[in-house]
């Protein structure tokens, strides 16, 4: 389902085609996903399909910071929700509360800014700590942001928050209905993940993941490493950002349910179910955990279902710390374990051209 | 005394590579670093021995700012950099190794020496990936052949050799345009061939560049720079040529004598 089976001692040096680069399963995920509608339900189709893509994408912007960066945050979700605030003040909403009707490509454009520079704030102050100190400072801030949503009603609209927010229409097409929606969420995913996958070999990707191993070492051959981490910070607030546009359209409402401490846990959940060491971990972690969300509740009841995702939860970092990517490599035919570098050249080899294995 | 052979030898040169006046350091009660004056002019080639614990490290983490001193003042070609974030002083030219080692494991060599060099350069934020006609790309090329790493270019910082790691530290040193250079002991570890590579790429090193060279192997410090100062007890007790600080007893005390003298 990912690229990572392309063992880079079965690749051969020099010239590749577009397949090659891509790599055959990209390829064959992306039809899946193209084609997906045809198969699908509305029902799967939105609440499980758009849905999961939107979760992905939030939790890919913490997999940013933690995977390459060593920069655990509990405040994405708060970070989308600024967007989504962005979104329901500046645009049109039914609580009677703002809704200055501007245009969508002013406030999406707007969100998303004002969702980085949020992040990038989160950032500056969470950078000061490492490891557990970072976790706990962003679920300190996530916290504080849910309580002041809550009480703000000037500007948040307090406890209610805001209803009545409708994605636009343009080019006559409602983007909320089912097979839009779906394809305007799965653009969307897909430009921010291949986005991270490419950044992960750019300058600032090398610089990002050097910081995580030895930031000592990063100041004295001259790099100002808390900027950069910030950078990072403002990087990923875009991502979720604009997942956190695509979350309001989703829910048509915010309110500070949306950003409390259990939907900012929920984005940890996935991220670590699917695995923090590529970018795809992310989506597959939200399929599953909506998928389970979904049925679940179903057969087991609404009161035990945290119960499940608990256990569930457990079991894959009791089996494997590197969640569903990391099951993936250990039980996938002939290649054994592989460590975090052999891993990386494979995903290396998809889209770097002319190096040498 | 020693050190007005070195203030005399310096007269007349402008500004110093390094300057540091009365620097000290402590570490709670304990007084790491003491009263240290040192004079160390553009190109110059020093070696600092003492014994262990004596302040050597401590002396190049507050020159580099990973520690800053405690009393006293450093100048750098003239600029008082005492207060200076360590980025900024290697960003004018100053460059340190590692003790222990201290590298991007997870990273290739190729790509840690291209760090080396984007940190001293522009385009540190660039979101695109370095193209292989990059300049500092060719610069990691020849900065893996002056420290004898050719081969491994390619390799993860991991799997090297504890000889191959060292070497890299030196080539992390040597990235952008360095003027001056501490090295904290590039020969700990080594094997007596590793050792001779290493004094081979420390005299081929371009003359401009100066250096300070921590190293126990007083054979090793002799044959790679043309002054030496002593360290004990967090204090600088003497300095002079080779054969000054061979001949003089309280050196063979110390050394003898377990690093009590
Ligand atoms: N970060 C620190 N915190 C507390 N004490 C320290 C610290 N770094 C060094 N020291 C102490 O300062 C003194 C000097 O240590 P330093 O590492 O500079 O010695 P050295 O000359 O480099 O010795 P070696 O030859 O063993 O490397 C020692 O007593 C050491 O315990
Ligand atoms: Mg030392």
């Amino acid at each position: 389902m990912s690229d990572l089976p392309l063992s880079p001692a079965q690749k051969p040096a020099g010239a590749r085609s577009w397949i090659e680069t891509l790599g055959l399963a990209h390829i064959l995920l992306g039809l899946f996903l193209l084609i997906y509608p045809a198969m699908a339900s509305d029902f799967f189709l939105t609440q499980i399909g758009g849905y999961s893509l939107v979760l992905g994408m939030i939790s890919l912007s913490l997999m940013l910071l933690a995977g390459y960066g060593g920069m655990v945050s509990l405040a994405q979700i708060t970070v989308a929700g600024a967007a989504g605030y962005v979104v329901a003040i500046f645009g049109v909403n039914n609580s009677g509360v703002h809704g200055f009707g501007w245009p969508w490509w002013v406030f999406v454009p707007l969100a998303i800014a004002i969702a980085s520079l949020v992040s990038a704030l989160i950032g500056w102050i969470a950078v000061r700590t490492e490891g557990i100190y970072t976790i706990m400072i962003t679920l300190a801030v996530a916290t504080a942001c849910f309580y002041f949503t809550q009480q703000n009603y000037a500007l948040f609209n307090g406890f209610p928050g805001y209803n009545g927010l409708r994605a636009p229409e343009v080019f006559g097409v409602y983007w909320r209905d089912p097979v839009p929606f779906y394809y305007l969420c799965l653009a969307m995913a897909t430009l921010a993940y291949a986005a991270v996958l490419y950044g992960a070999r750019s300058t600032f990707g090398l610089t990002l993941q050097a910081i995580r191993d030895n930031p000592r070492r990063m100041r004295a051959i001259g790099f100002n490493v808390t900027a950069h981490k910030v950078f990072a910070w403002w990087l990923a607030g875009l991502i979720a950002g604009a997942a956190g546009v695509l979350l309001v359209w989703f829910n048509g409402r915010i309110s500070p349910g949306t950003i409390a401490v259990g939907p900012a846990i929920n984005i940890l959940v996935i991220a670590i179910i699917g695995g923090l060491r590529h970018p795809i971990g992310p989506f597959l972690g939200a399929v599953v955990v909506t998928l389970m969300q979904t049925f679940a509740i179903d057969i087991i009841g609404a009161e035990r279902f945290n119960t499940l995702i608990g256990l569930v939860f457990l079991l894959i970092v009791f089996i494997s710390p590197d969640g569903i990517l990391g099951l993936w490599e250990r039980f996938r035919p002939q290649a054994g374990r592989e460590d975090w570098r052999t891993f990386r050249t494979a995903t290396k080899q998809v889209g770097n051209k002319g190096r040498k294995t | 005394m020693a050190t007005n052979v070195a203030a005399s030898r310096l007269q007349g040169t402008g500004a110093n590579a390094l300057e540091l006046d009365g620097v000290g350091r402590q570490f709670g009660a304990l007084t790491a670093l003491s009263g240290i004056n040192m004079r160390i002019a553009p190109g110059e080639r020093r070696a600092v021995l003492g014994s262990n614990g004596a302040g050597k490290t401590t002396l190049f983490n507050t020159i580099t700012g990973d520690f800053h001193p405690t009393s006293g003042s450093i100048r750098f070609f003239g600029e008082d950099i005492t207060t200076l974030a360590v980025h900024e002083r290697i960003r004018r030219g100053l460059r340190r190794t590692y003790q222990i080692s201290q590298l991007f494991t997870n990273l290739t060599v190729r790509e840690s020496i291209y760090l080396a060099y984007r940190g001293v350069s522009r385009n540190r934020f660039s979101l695109l990936r370095p193209r292989v006609s990059d300049s500092a790309m060719a610069q990691a090329e020849s900065i893996s052949h002056a420290v004898h790493l050719d081969g491994e270019r390619d390799k993860t910082v991991g799997t090297l050799s504890h000889g191959q790691q060292r070497q890299l530290e030196i080539a992390l040193a040597l990235a952008g345009a360095p003027r001056f250079i501490l090295f904290d002991e590039p020969a700990a570890g080594l094997s007596p061939t590793e050792r001779r590579d290493l004094i081979e790429i420390l005299n081929a090193l371009p003359k401009h560049i100066g250096y300070i060279i921590i190293e126990h192997d007083l054979d090793v410090a002799l044959r790679v720079s043309e002054y030496v100062s002593m360290m004990h007890n967090g204090q600088l007790f003497t300095e002079g040529t080779p054969e000054e600080i061979e001949n003089d007893p309280r050196v063979q005390e110390i050394y003898l004598g377990g690093g009590h003298g």
